[in-house]
């Protein structure tokens, strides 16, 4: 059975979608990547799309799903590399993927995610700077 | 004695074309500013003749007679060319239905003993004609459509320009209403563009739109969306006063949407998203 690679990269989770997904394909996608996101402890999902031309309601419920299980397990979800058209298809059928962000390319979404941790460490940094006091 | 209607007119081509001339130019709705006697005489011989030609006693009744293809065709594109030339569809019916006059007067001058014939082959010869006239009218819309769609496309293409006002930065005006259609079109650009470009942020200045209903409003919001989806920031500036106005009394919500009043303002928005300063330069 076709399977979807999950790679480690650092602190994030990368998942490239090279052919179109079908209804089971996808639905074994989310439960290996929210496995992944527990077992790694990762930061960060990747998501790259830029080779999917056709996307229907249960692929945007799909990516949605994943970016709101990741949010519980403390990841965050870019999506990056979305054709034109698949773009307008998703806001035709209504589904805006709220809550998940998204990046013109895998070098851009990789500097978001970046940030994020930077942000978080930082925090977590203040928040040490705090105890200590 | 029998006549053969279709024999009778050939034999009398040159003096149907003269009396069909005639007719034409005695008219009040010839158009010498759109086609010079001469020319309207050329096109005139040459559906006289391709008429004659395919006129015979078998297809005289039978106006659906596959015989008849070349007529047509001739007709057809005698009717497109005058819808693009402007011409209004009284003239271009007149001009077809001249030839019945002519036509009648030549039969008239032919059969002039036997009524009873002449009223026969008359009928014959009016349906014949009124089935051209169907023809060139429905030829003539088709002309007429295609000069519109046209145009659609026309200003659909030149009204929707993406402007790259800086390096990741890209601007699209938008003038004139937004219906379904053209916000596709604008989608579609817009992203396409983005892409090109990779550009992380798109403004779009409204500031040519007349009026924003909710309609209007929500294929804008259909626009931001489909922005964010690609991974780019959206932003609409050019939001007159009057149009504030109606958005907040229509109670339309664009607090998820960054607004602008200005282009102005919408770029140094951007240039501080992609942490950018515009600086007066020191240099004297």
């Amino acid at each position: 059975m076709d399977k979807i690679p999950i790679l480690k990269i650092g602190h994030f989770l990368m998942v490239a979608i090279q052919v179109d997904l079908y209804d089971r394909l996808a639905l074994n996608l989310e439960a290996d990547l929210v496995q992944a996101v527990s077992k790694t402890g990762a930061k960060g999902v990747l998501i790259d799309i830029s080779s999917v031309s056709i996307v229907d309601s249960f692929m945007g419920r799909i990516l949605g799903n994943i970016a709101g299980m990741s949010k519980v397990l403390d990841a965050d979800t870019v999506i990056v590399g979305m054709q034109p058209a698949v773009a307008i298809t998703l806001v035709e059928l209504g589904l805006p993927l709220r809550g998940v962000q998204t990046a013109l390319n895998v070098e851009k979404g990789m500097e978001l995610l970046q940030k994020k941790i930077k942000i978080i460490d930082e925090e977590e940094a203040f928040d040490d700077d705090s105890t200590l006091q | 004695m029998k006549l053969d209607t279709a024999k009778v007119l050939q034999k009398r081509k040159k003096q149907i074309l003269e009396l069909w001339m005639k007719n034409q130019l005695v008219d009040f709705s010839l158009r010498e500013d759109l086609m010079s006697n001469d020319e309207l005489a050329v096109q005139s011989e040459e559906l006289v003749n391709v008429l004659l030609q395919t006129l015979d006693n078998g297809n005289i009744e039978d106006v659906q007679s596959p015989s008849f293809e070349p007529l047509y065709e001739v007709l057809e594109s005698i009717s497109l060319s005058r819808a693009k030339q402007g011409y209004s569809p009284r003239e271009t019916g007149t001009f077809v239905f001249s030839l019945k006059d002519a036509l009648l007067t030549t039969l008239q001058l032919e059969i002039k003993n036997d009524p009873q014939q002449l009223l026969e082959e008359s009928m014959k010869v009016s349906r014949l004609i009124d089935s051209l006239g169907i023809v060139t009218f429905e030829t003539f819309i088709k002309g007429r459509e295609e000069v519109i769609l046209r145009q659609t496309d026309e200003i659909a293409e030149i009204s929707t320009p993406v402007i790259r006002v800086w390096d990741g930065i890209v601007a699209m005006p938008i003038i004139g209403t937004l219906d379904s259609s053209r916000t596709q079109v604008v989608m579609e650009n817009l992203l396409q563009e983005i892409v090109l470009t990779s550009s992380s942020i798109a403004i779009l200045d409204i500031s040519g739109v007349p009026a924003v209903d909710s309609l209007v409003a929500q294929h804008l919001i259909k626009t931001v969306s489909a922005t964010r989806l690609m991974g780019a920031e959206c932003i609409i500036s050019g939001i007159r006063p009057e149009i504030a106005q109606t958005v907040v009394h229509l109670g339309i919500d664009l607090s998820g949407i960054v607004t602008k009043a200005t282009l102005a303002s919408a770029l140094r928005y951007a240039f501080s998203l992609v942490q950018l300063e515009v600086r007066k330069s020191n240099v004297k």
